[in-house]
């Protein structure tokens, strides 16, 4: 019984720590007034609306969806063919090519920022916004290439040797069995990396940190010169829309079971 | 034809990936580790050139200094977290599916929250005019609101916010794998549910353990904006002092040997990780 008490205490605790932060923020978000005051003073949405009407934090609302909508891109179209060759003929090659992709992402990434600020410091490209998406897209390619290789392990090789037996060629059964099969693993991947990339600060900063003001780096650059509610409504929708994606994974696909959660055959 | 084609098939899957990274993960590398011999230059930033000088700097009193705050910070850290997350993810992993999907959504929007964000709003909960000091004096139990932050403490506070769900989900896989039955025996024997805790759970997933708190340690080192918005110029880690240096000191160079030295120490433990967890994958089968 005290134990059972214990416990739920423990979690509490828990989650109050996880929550205090996003709670301040939603409480600041609907001040009515210029100051930051905790609780609020008076109530008001119209700081939701400015994000819309102020056109310096719209441009960084959309820079930052259009950055993490290509970045997710890239990253996929990198993952698949690589994950899928990796699990079709399981060469050396591609098992390097593998830990390539997944380096990156464990390290501090303050390397990987650092790496892409040289590289196109020394091609001549500094600044553009290209380089945002291709640097997030190439950092993040860990998701993507994580989750499809959990999908296609979950995949029955059988098919494959059936469907090819039966005289279908390599890019029918890929197209037709394989696709179909590992669909939400991709869409996972792809939605892991446009999260991570639209709340991704160093790397942005310093591969074009002052040409393409991303919303993280436009939060930072307002802290320093002066705090407004709008930093805090613009947070409140980033963490929506993060519960959304990942509420979505939980509704329609096995959240566990994406994040390792083992489970015996059946 | 079939085996002929079935040849080339994995060369065709596999030229756009290794272009990709060859291009965008090995020559950025490569570059930033030349870089780190390059001279520096005040008008062009750097000049391309073959010295150690900028190793060399790594033995001055500036980078020693914050590295040793970085490896304290990132064991202080990684250690607590460990502490915290264990507890709860074992927890967790004996609720049913479907809370346990709940909670994984929630864990999983702390884990994607921006480092701004999270600097942001605990800087808010740490201040003096709207912060946490405010509520313990309305309970009365402090005297008059007090700024917490900037300080080591706020500095801890917000790297364990970051590394809280990280740990989480890193032990996630390794601790749903524990056999409910190895407990339920310990408690058949007469074990009382903590003693099964301290006696069955953690001495049987010891590797996870340390594999994880290795993982956690190199997350922490990558932590960036955190002592900037939380800290002061004496709590500046390793990475802080890279984008300084990159950055406003306009010294790619020095930067560029600070992060091959981060670098190196990250593989290295990250390698140690993977032999642990290999070896650990060869004692089972």
């Amino acid at each position: 019984m005290i134990q059972r008490s214990l416990i739920i205490l423990f979690m509490t605790v828990i989650a109050a720590f996880l929550i205090a932060p996003i709670i301040i923020v939603l409480g600041i978000s609907v001040n009515d007034g210029r100051q930051l005051y905790f609780p609020p003073e008076g109530f008001s949405l119209h700081w939701y609306q400015a994000m819309a009407t102020e056109s310096d934090w719209r441009a960084s609302i959309e820079y930052s969806l259009l950055i993490a909508a290509v970045a997710g891109l890239v990253a996929v179209s990198v993952a698949l063919p690589l994950a899928y060759a990796l699990w079709r003929y399981g060469m050396l090659y591609a098992k390097i090519l593998f830990g390539f992709g997944v380096t990156p992402f464990m390290l501090p990434p303050v390397i990987t920022a650092l790496g892409f600020m040289t590289f196109w410091a020394t091609t001549g490209n500094y600044g553009q916004i290209e380089n945002v998406m291709i640097a997030h897209g190439m950092f993040l390619v860990t998701l993507p290439l994580m989750t499809i290789a959990l999908g296609l392990e979950s995949t029955d090789r059988s098919v494959v040797e059936a469907a090819r037996t039966m005289g279908a060629s390599e890019s029918t059964v890929f197209r037709t069995i394989i696709l179909p099969l590992i669909r939400p693993y991709i869409i996972s991947g792809y939605a892991f990396v446009f999260v991570l990339s639209l709340n991704e600060y160093i790397i942005a900063f310093m591969v074009a940190g002052f040409t393409v003001e991303t919303l993280p780096i436009r939060i930072f650059n307002s802290l320093r010169y002066g705090y407004t509610p709008l930093m805090a409504a613009v947070a409140v929708l980033f963490v929506a829309i993060a519960v959304v994606v990942f509420g979505l994974f939980a509704r329609f696909g096995n959240l566990p079971r994406l994040l390792g959660r083992w489970e015996p055959d059946k | 034809m079939t085996t002929a084609r079935r040849s080339w098939a994995p060369i065709g899957l596999l030229s756009y990936p290794t272009l990709m990274l060859g291009v965008f993960f090995l020559i950025p590398f490569g570059i930033m580790f030349a870089t780190s011999f390059f001279e520096r230059d005040p008008i062009a930033f750097y000049r391309p050139a073959f010295v150690f000088d900028q190793y060399a700097r790594l033995a001055t009193s500036l980078f020693i200094d914050h590295l040793l705050f970085s490896l304290y910070l990132a064991v202080f850290v990684s250690v607590i977290s460990i502490g915290l997350a264990f507890p709860f993810t074992y927890l967790l992993t004996r609720m049913r599916l479907r809370t346990q999907t709940l909670w994984l959504v929630f864990v999983l929007s702390v884990l994607s929250l921006s480092e701004v964000i999270v600097g942001f709003s605990w800087s808010m909960l740490l201040s003096r005019t709207a912060g946490l000091s405010n509520v313990l004096v309305w309970l009365g139990i402090l005297e008059e609101a007090v700024a917490w932050a900037p300080s080591f403490g706020a500095v801890v506070v917000g790297y364990l916010y970051l590394t809280l769900p990280y740990t989480v989900l890193i032990l996630y896989p390794p601790l749903s794998r524990i056999d409910p039955e190895l407990t339920e025996a310990a408690r058949t024997l007469g074990a009382s549910p903590l003693r099964a805790f301290f006696n069955v759970v953690i001495p049987s997933t010891r590797t996870p353990i340390i594999a994880s708190m290795i993982l956690v340690f190199v997350f922490t080192l990558g932590v960036f904006l955190i002592p900037n918005l939380l800290g002061r110029p004496r709590h500046w880690t390793l990475s802080v002092l890279i984008t300084d240096q990159a950055v406003y000191q306009s010294n790619p160079p020095f930067a560029a040997a600070l992060a091959v030295f981060l670098l190196a120490t990250s593989a290295a433990l990250i390698l140690i990780t993977l032999w642990l967890s290999r070896r650990k994958r060869v004692a089972t089968t």
